[in-house]
């Protein structure tokens, strides 16, 4: 997806990887996809479906809305 | 036959033509097990017709496994996004049909410098903070 590949060229320390969940059914399954698009970061956060730019940066990096 | 009509084969190619940097795709492929992996060469055969900027370069999964572990890839089809030789840390796992054909061009027109959608100076800013390796996987379907 557009963000997280631009995420990704913007910090070498993040990775992108796009995956296609009806060829890899055992990646889907592992990480719960019911849905997509799905984003799961470093296997712990979660995020279902398109957000804004600001709502998904600040949520793949864990940022917190409020603070 | 093209698997593009001419009119997208035109369209894209403007869309290259604005690329600064070649961009190098690292299909990570294999024989045996590989339902997808010749539908994934002919799409990536599709755009190297269509500009020099773009160039393929084939691994062999199972032969090459040293290179397919530098860029932390164990599936076929994979693609890894380089830029003048440099990883660019852009993944991708399965072919790039339907939906996910724009991303892949999206991708490398980002990768490339081509793109007119750049994150905002908030993003940018965020994201200069990040110093731990973070890991976004994106799940998505071809429709």
């Amino acid at each position: 997806m557009g963000l997280a590949n631009r995420m990704a060229l913007e910090n070498p320390n993040i990775t992108a990887v796009t995956v296609q969940a009806t060829e890899f059914y055992d990646l889907a399954r592992k990480y719960r996809v019911t849905g997509v698009p799905k984003t799961v970061v470093n296997e712990s956060i979660e995020i279902l479906g398109a957000l804004p730019e600001p709502m998904y940066v600040r949520a793949v990096l864990g940022i917190d809305e409020e603070s | 036959m093209s698997l593009l009509s001419a009119s997208d084969q035109q369209t894209l190619r403007e869309m290259f033509a604005d690329m600064k940097q070649t961009v190098t795709i690292l299909f990570f492929t294999q024989t045996i097990g590989c339902e997808t992996c010749d539908d994934t060469k002919r799409i990536l055969g599709e755009l190297t017709g269509l500009t020099d900027r773009i160039v393929v370069d084939e691994v062999n999964l199972v032969l090459e496994k040293e290179r397919a572990a530098e860029y932390g890839i164990d599936r076929a089809p994979g693609l890894a996004l380089l830029v003048d030789g440099k990883d660019t840390r852009i993944r991708m796992l399965g072919a790039p049909a339907g939906y996910d054909f724009m991303s892949l061009v999206d991708a490398i027109l980002a990768a490339g410098g081509a793109s007119d959608m750049a994150l905002s100076e908030e993003s940018v800013g965020l994201l200069a903070t990040v110093t731990e390796p973070r890991r976004i996987e994106v799940f998505v379907t071809p429709t």
